[in-house]
């Protein structure tokens, strides 16, 4: 076992316990928390963010971050959704394609913009953030998607299936378990933890950079598209102006979480999809617990700040320094 | 200005060049174009006293983005100023709102940020996080808290003569348009005309060797995230005042909007270059851009959409232009 | 910068001698809380419609955002243009009176349209308010009253814990169910909050399931709250033990109406409140109405109007109820 995947173990492992004392604590407060039916309510709120997540891990590893997910949910699940308005007898199945497929092209946008001109992503991505936002306003005409336009057959993706669990969670665990076979067995997978750790050394090693920047935004783009399905699923409607807004702080909220680290080069899925578990459990407990939506916002704010003087302390012994106060 | 920190690179290309192929002439050359155009867009446009008063909407970004030119320049960056101004303006009001009074009310908002940019500083220095992931975790941290201690309530309620610094003007230039200047003259003379400055451009152009030059990094770089937090909490102060009112969501979206005139002014997002003009002339380009559209009534779609693409092409042109510089 | 500016003031004269012969016809804009929410496009489409007919020049401008100061730019743009009557939704109480105060004192009229700007009156010419908003809070209960017998635990899931109508709405529906014995049996269990975001609502009125496993009915008097509660009761499979009503459009609720999670919810008319607006900003502009509290005009279609105290005009007195039997005849 090398030291890399050791600190990896180590951070699920101490996720796991996060996740634990959070359902002892929340239900010691309040037992109707530790029922069957809150299951179903965490389960039917992270499958948008476990499919971003699983872009964003990507995108991350390579030392980049994607701040236009949001946007880019917004963007597809605003063009699928006039799509199944307008022409009724559209396939759901090419619907899933499509929004996939626009999600996949937005995201190729920024990689391009990214690899040919050795731009820094978060600025890139900042940009696009507005012009796709732009883009849905001009596309839409501003008018949202009603929820009597959005086929049946969608809707009920988000409520049953034969297995009993909804579609869109299981359909979020496959992608994930997806991603896993492809990080760890799958050639370009490797590439991508190769490239983010020094992508200079990385290039000596034949691998192609900037191909690999091209996949983890295409792939990164493709899943926000995905969960711009979802969201149209869940929510029954898509609007031009909410659809999608502050999405990717809470993403990247659950990356950071799971243990990817913001250096590129480390993280794994199951870190993730423990990182996304423990912030959708957050969620429900919140309102379970009467406490004020208002608190959201500043505890994913918190969590982040404290995951990532974690990870900070960890590689490079930060609380040693502050302690003694050695800071240069 | 920035002389110094182009100077070996420079040597190899003939004066004119060094003069005319630089960013902040873009820039110059833009804002030209733009003035042109939105006089062409609407005969409302072209009224100095118009756009001024329209300026003090974006002025405070535009304080913002001064402090912000030189963290960028010294290899950083600072996603949090937004959220900065909307804590240190709701600190502020609920202090004034508890009957503090104005002086210690005012004194705890520029205290805040102080502090607020204090953290950004040790995370980054000391706990040695990007300060790109580090400054959109406290984004998100302090706006949360403003929503928690604010709520969904405006706090107002303040005394007459504290409200409304944008109506009062010298001539036709409203206080916080000169506020602006003299910043700008000030941050000039500090990034280009100072020891410290040059110290800035040598951290931001290769941070180990100026530590082997007996820079102290960690403390300048700490010294410049606290100075950008205190800018940030005057710009939310200001903007308290144009509205009398402080709300959480104040100035939401507005580190899109200060990075913005920041890159468009011609800053290298990698640091070690830039200068002051560039961004003072940036934030007249996005003044009479936003003016311009709005009083055309050309719809919001279409300002998202121009503001995103300025903001891409701006980085490419700025980063082209050092490339070239550097062969 | 000067400089600059008087190049293009120069360049601009021609221009501006060409554009000021058209502008006999009186300029009305209206600027609604943000763009793309189809509320306000029902609004614009009444103001339209009176402008064709009375002959006025109509214009619509948005932010993108309903922040509180997205508005500013664009109201202080409209005083720039000159325009006669600004009509606006807007998104602060308070944040936009100092720019009022600048459009008044150049003599444009400031309609406040949708919902009143509380303790900023002195600011505004005039509100155009949808509905006698004392009614809602009686007419929601009585309405998930007849729904659920009278009898069982029911809900509220709101806006924000600071939205002002919808925290006059809900004061009014406890008076109700405390003093009226009608409502006796009908146990109000809690409030909750899903500050008008899909997913916070959505999340809350999971919770609201989860936490009262007995309810039988939850108001939610916002658009997006009642949205979000239908799809949960659908989701979870609750109708019809458990009803839900509130304010919603015929277009997001229809879905609901047909698949029967929900059997009735009320709202009002947004496209006669634009069509009244502009039928008052008119008679003011040329003098045919007085804009004096019990003064009346008519307005086609509408009947008599009387301006109320406080210069608040209302466009109808109660909220209507959309049903299974009506909800065709909307389409906002």
């Amino acid at each position: 076992m090398t030291a890399l995947s050791r600190l990896a173990r180590a951070r699920e492992a101490g996720l796991v316990v996060m996740l634990v004392i959070l359902f002892v604590v929340v239900g010691a407060i309040q037992p109707r928390f530790l029922t069957v039916g809150t299951l179903d309510i965490i389960l039917l709120a992270i499958p948008l963010i476990l499919v971003a997540a699983m872009g964003q891990m990507m995108v991350i590893v390579a030392r980049h971050v994607d701040l236009s997910i949001g946007s880019i949910l917004g963007f597809a699940s605003i063009a699928v959704g006039m799509m199944f308005r307008d022409v009724p007898e559209l396939p759901l199945w090419l619907g899933f394609v499509l929004g996939i497929a626009i999600g996949a092209a937005l995201g190729f946008v920024n990689g391009l913009i990214v690899a040919l001109f050795g731009l820094p992503a978060i600025i890139v991505t900042l940009g696009t953030l507005s012009l796709y936002r732009g883009l849905i306003f001009i596309l839409s005409g501003g008018r949202q998607v009603d929820p009597n336009h959005i086929p049946e057959a969608l809707i009920r993706m988000a409520q049953t299936s034969p297995f009993g669990i909804p579609w869109i969670v299981i359909i979020a665990f496959a992608t994930a378990l997806l991603a896993y076979v492809f990080l760890r067995h799958m050639r370009l997978g490797r590439e991508i933890y190769a490239a983010g750790s020094n992508p200079d050394a990385a290039r000596l090693r034949g691998i192609r950079v900037n191909r690999v920047t091209l996949v983890v935004f295409s792939i990164s783009g493709a899943m926000a598209g995905l969960a711009g399905l979802m969201y149209a699923a869940r929510f029954g409607y898509v609007n031009p102006g909410i659809t999608g807004v502050g999405f990717e702080l809470t993403v990247i909220a659950a990356v950071v979480i799971g243990g990817v680290s913001i250096n590129g080069g480390i993280g794994s899925v199951p870190g993730v999809v423990l990182g996304v578990l423990l912030l959708g459990s957050v969620s429900v407990a919140l309102p379970i617990l009467g406490i004020s939506g208002f608190w959201q916002d500043a505890i994913y704010g918190a969590i982040i700040v404290i995951a990532l003087i974690v990870d900070g302390s960890v590689r490079a012994g930060g609380l040693v320094r502050l302690v003694t106060g050695r800071g240069e | 200005m920035s002389a110094t920190e182009t100077f070996d690179a420079a040597k190899v290309r003939p004066l004119w060049h060094r003069i005319v192929v630089r960013p902040e002439t873009v820039t110059l050359l833009l804002l030209i174009i733009a003035i042109f155009v939105s006089a062409s867009l609407s005969p409302f446009f072209a009224d100095l006293r118009f756009v001024l008063e329209s300026a003090t909407f974006y002025i405070e970004f535009g304080i913002v983005a001064l402090m912000l030119t030189l963290v960028v320049v010294s290899g950083e960056i600072d996603l949090s100023v937004a959220a900065m101004m909307a804590l240190s303006a709701c600190l502020f009001g609920i202090a004034h709102r508890a009957g503090l009074g104005m002086p210690l009310a005012i004194i705890i908002g520029l205290g805040s940020g102080a502090l607020m940019g204090a953290l950004n500083g040790v995370l980054v220095t000391i706990f040695r996080l990007p300060s790109i992931i580090a400054t959109i975790g406290t984004m998100t941290l302090y706006r949360g808290i403003a929503q928690v201690i604010a709520g969904d309530r405006s706090v107002g309620g303040f005394p007459s003569w504290f409200v409304g610094i944008d109506f009062i003007a010298v001539g036709i230039v409203p206080v916080p348009v000169i506020i602006f200047t003299i910043l700008a003259i000030l941050l000039g003379i500090v990034l280009g005309g100072t020891l410290f400055g040059r110290q800035i451009y040598q951290t931001g152009t290769n941070p180990v060797a100026a530590r082997h030059a007996g820079i102290r990094v960690g403390r300048l770089k700490r010294i410049l995230f606290i100075a950008s937090g205190l800018t940030s909490a005057v710009a939310g102060l200001l903007m308290a005042s144009r509205l009398g009112v402080v709300r959480y969501d104040l100035a939401t979206g507005g580190e899109l909007q200060a990075v913005l005139i920041v890159m468009l002014g011609g800053t290298y997002i990698f640091g070690g270059r830039g200068t002051i003009a560039g961004t003072f002339l940036a934030l007249w380009l996005l003044i009479i851009i936003q003016t311009g559209m709005t009083v055309a009534n050309i719809a919001i779609d279409a300002q998202l959409t121009v503001l995103g693409l300025l903001l891409i092409l701006a980085i490419i042109s700025a980063n082209s232009i050092y490339a070239s510089g550097r062969r | 910068m000067r400089k600059l500016t008087l190049i293009a003031t120069a360049a601009a004269i021609g221009l501006m001698a060409g554009a000021a012969t058209a502008q006999d016809q009186v300029e009305i804009v209206y600027i609604p809380k943000n763009t793309g929410n189809p509320y306000f496009d029902s609004i614009i489409g009444g103001f339209a419609d009176a402008c064709a007919e009375l002959n006025c020049s109509f214009t619509t401008v948005a932010p993108a955002t309903a922040e509180a100061t997205s508005q500013i730019p664009f109201i202080t743009a409209q005083i720039q243009r000159g325009v006669d009557v600004i009509a606006i939704s807007p998104n602060s109480p308070d944040a936009l009176n100092q720019v009022f105060d600048r459009a008044r004192s150049r003599g444009i009229q400031v309609l406040i349209v949708n919902s009143d700007i509380p303790g900023s009156e002195a600011h505004r010419d005039a509100a155009i308010l949808p509905v006698d908003f004392t009614t809602i809070g009686p007419a929601q209960v009585e309405l998930l009253g007849s729904m659920i017998n009278y009898d069982g635990e029911i809900a509220i899931l709101s806006a924000t814990t600071d939205a002002p109508d919808q925290n006059v709405w809900i004061a009014d529906m406890q008076t109700v169910l405390e003093n009226d014995d009608a409502y006796a049996d009908m146990d109000l269990v809690t409030i909750a909050y899903g500050d008008d975001d899909p997913q916070k609502s959505t999340t809350e009125a999971e919770a609201l399931l989860a936490n009262y496993p007995d309810l039988a009915g939850i108001i939610s008097p916002t658009t997006v709250g009642v949205a979000a509660a239908a799809q949960v009761v659908e989701t979870a499979g609750r109708a019809p033990e458990l009803q839900v009503t509130g304010l919603g459009t015929p277009n997001q609720m229809r879905r609901f109406i047909e698949n029967e999670t929900v059997q009735a919810f009320q709202l009002w008319s947004p496209y006669n409140q634009g069509l009244l607006a502009a039928h008052f900003a008119m008679g003011v502009n040329d003098g045919s109405i007085t804009n004096e509290p019990g003064q009346t005009f008519d307005v086609p279609g509408l009947g008599t109007i009387t301006i109320g105290d406080d210069n608040v005009i209302l466009t109808q007195d109660q909220p209507t109820t959309f049903d299974a039997s009506n909800i065709d005849d909307f389409n906002f």
